[in-house]
């Protein structure tokens, strides 16, 4: 861990906050990521988990505060100060975001195969036989069946398009990865298949994870350091095992508490 | 209102008014304002190659998809000294062509052409003739959908953005998807075409046949969609390359058989049914290409040798 944090960190979130008129997506938060490293954001239903997702990952502008990420020619960069142009494009070449409902990060009507190959045709690959071997060595990694290569993503169950659009993100090998509740929706075999693999992946390639779930068993298995959010404050962080096992605010300490024992 | 034949000749009016057209309309049916506002766009069309520029596209007397953009555009670039050609899927003698035609006749006294070689203005259905345009020739398209993007992303706001940030890759996810299904690239006609290596472009659903004769052509190309009020153009000696893999390069459609009629082996053919027990030929689309080649003393299988003055009776 020091060792990575010798190189600065990947992503630098300072003071963002999001207002929704009155209303408070979240407020003042920081934050540091480092390259490698699988932040978890906890909280319950409303406490501005997804609004500081999206504002980090770009898809939405915070009222106040800047996201800076390490880019690979310029160095730490606001990306939100960013050419429109250019934060696109990061998004599809250094970025990857999974999304709850992969109806969202799927393009439904065209085939698996064209969904993962999509971003490399973006990044400007024009030969057919080499996207459909990337596409090809993606869906392996991803444990998909090759024969459903040329199938509609809508014919796929749940768990197979949540992978589906994990092969799809990790194609053009993505330094950050940002999910927003990726297992929820799955019922808990293909939960753990699904967190296994993740596990798996983001470790194998050294690829640094934001995820946000209101799940503590994904946290306690992926992420290294956890964030506690509630009212679009962050209440509570630190590493993962610390924060679930001692946990010291009050609302933590519920939170941790409402888990049912099985 | 006096109705008056499309073969008179036509005569300089005293004022903007010609006489002898139909009365109570402006020279071309529309008045001088739209005109003016159709030729900023058309200009700023030229001035960039490729990009679909937004107009306030006028009720034209005849239904969304039969030709109203190219209409429009014709009617801003006509002068009465033009010579007037309008084809319907290659064919001079098709309801919309002559109709077209006859509406242009009418309103504006201009002379009308079934030849190529004579016309200075060609609108165009679906087709691009098969003899080489000079740069003193306009080839305005009628097209039905001007955005490329439209398929794979029915967003507007979003195809916008995509053209103005050049990302361009989901078009080629759609020739992937194409290959990945029937093992070549199946889109036959409105085949996407990038131009002046920025803007891709819609060439009006023309087959991907007439696609090579979009790149470096002579004439000025004016690409006009009423309903979907876009204009769109290529200026002269533009390069236009359509879309393709490494590995899938673009390729044209290609016949065994020649033109029933006159032959022809390099012009692109439409199937005719000629009975009920499975017979058909090959004829030319380009009706002018074959009877120039037919009065030329070519003669293909089932074609019999034409007398010059034979065509035209139809009208």
């Amino acid at each position: 861990m020091m060792a990575l944090r010798d190189n600065g960190p990947l992503l630098e979130v300072e003071g963002l906050t999001q207002k929704y008129g009155h209303q408070i997506g979240c407020e003042d938060v920081h934050f540091s990521l480092y390259p490698g490293e699988v932040l978890g954001i906890v909280g319950e239903s409303g406490s501005g988990k997804s609004t500081l997702l999206r504002c980090a990952s770009g898809l939405m502008q915070p009222t106040a505060g800047t996201v800076r990420f390490d880019t690979r020619v310029d160095g730490l960069q606001d990306i939100y100060a960013l050419s429109e142009a250019e934060r696109r494009m990061l998004m599809r070449t250094d970025w990857g975001i999974i999304f709850q409902n992969a109806r969202d990060g799927l393009r439904m009507n065209v085939s698996a195969g064209a969904n993962v190959g999509e971003r490399l045709m973006a990044v400007g690959e024009r030969h057919y036989g080499s996207i459909r071997d990337v596409s090809s060595e993606w869906l392996e990694k991803v444990e998909m069946d090759l024969g459903r290569m040329d199938d509609l993503p809508r014919t796929f169950s749940g768990g197979m398009q949540q992978r589906l659009q994990i092969a799809r993100n990790l194609v053009t090998k993505p330094r950050l990865v940002f999910m927003d509740e990726p297992t929820s929706g799955l019922d808990v075999s293909v939960q753990a298949r699904l967190l296994d693999l993740v596990r798996g992946l983001v470790r194998q390639l050294g690829i640094a994870c934001i995820i946000v779930t209101h799940d503590l068993g994904v946290v306690r298995l992926l992420s290294d350091r956890l964030m506690v959010m509630r009212r679009g404050r962050v209440v509570e962080q630190g590493l993962t095992d610390q924060v679930l096992d001692d946990p010291q605010h009050a609302y933590t300490q519920l939170l941790v508490s409402s888990i049912l024992p099985v | 209102m006096s109705m008056t034949q499309e073969a008179q000749p036509w005569q300089a009016p005293e004022h903007d008014k010609p006489v002898e057209q139909v009365e109570g309309y402006n020279f071309a049916y529309l008045d001088e304002q739209t005109k003016r506002m159709i030729r900023r766009a058309i200009l700023k069309g030229v001035a960039i190659p490729g990009y679909q520029v937004p107009f306030g596209s006028r009720e034209m007397p005849l239904p969304y998809g039969w030709g109203t953009g190219g209409m429009q555009v014709t009617a801003a670039v006509i002068g009465e000294n033009d010579t007037l050609k309008v084809i319907d899927q290659g064919a001079d003698d098709t309801t919309n062509a002559v109709n077209i035609r006859r509406f242009f006749a009418k309103t504006a006294g201009v002379a009308t052409t079934e030849k190529t070689s004579d016309a200075s203005l060609i609108q165009t259905r679906h087709r691009i003739p098969e003899k080489p345009l000079t740069d003193d020739q306009i080839l305005i398209y009628q097209v039905p959908i001007p955005e490329p993007l439209r398929w794979v992303e029915p967003r507007e706001t979003e195809t916008r953005k995509m053209h103005a940030l050049e990302e361009y890759g989901v078009m080629h996810v759609s020739l992937y998807e194409s290959i990945a299904r029937f093992g070549r690239i199946t889109t036959a006609y409105n085949y996407p075409v990038q131009v002046n290596g920025r803007y891709i472009m819609a060439p009006s659903p023309i087959p991907k046949f007439d696609n090579p004769k979009m790149h470096q052509m002579a004439a000025l190309q004016l690409f006009g969609a009423g309903r979907e009020k876009r204009i769109y153009a290529v200026p002269p000696y533009t390069d236009v390359k359509s879309l393709d893999f490494e590995d899938h390069p673009f390729t044209i459609q290609s016949w065994e058989e020649n033109c029933a009629l006159c032959g022809a082996d390099d012009s692109y053919l439409d199937e005719v049914i000629t009975d009920d027990a499975g017979g058909k030929m090959y004829v030319c689309s380009d009706s002018d290409y074959c009877a120039e080649r037919r009065e030329a003393g070519h003669v293909g299988d089932q074609g019999e040798p034409q007398t010059p003055a034979q065509k035209g009776a139809a009208e």
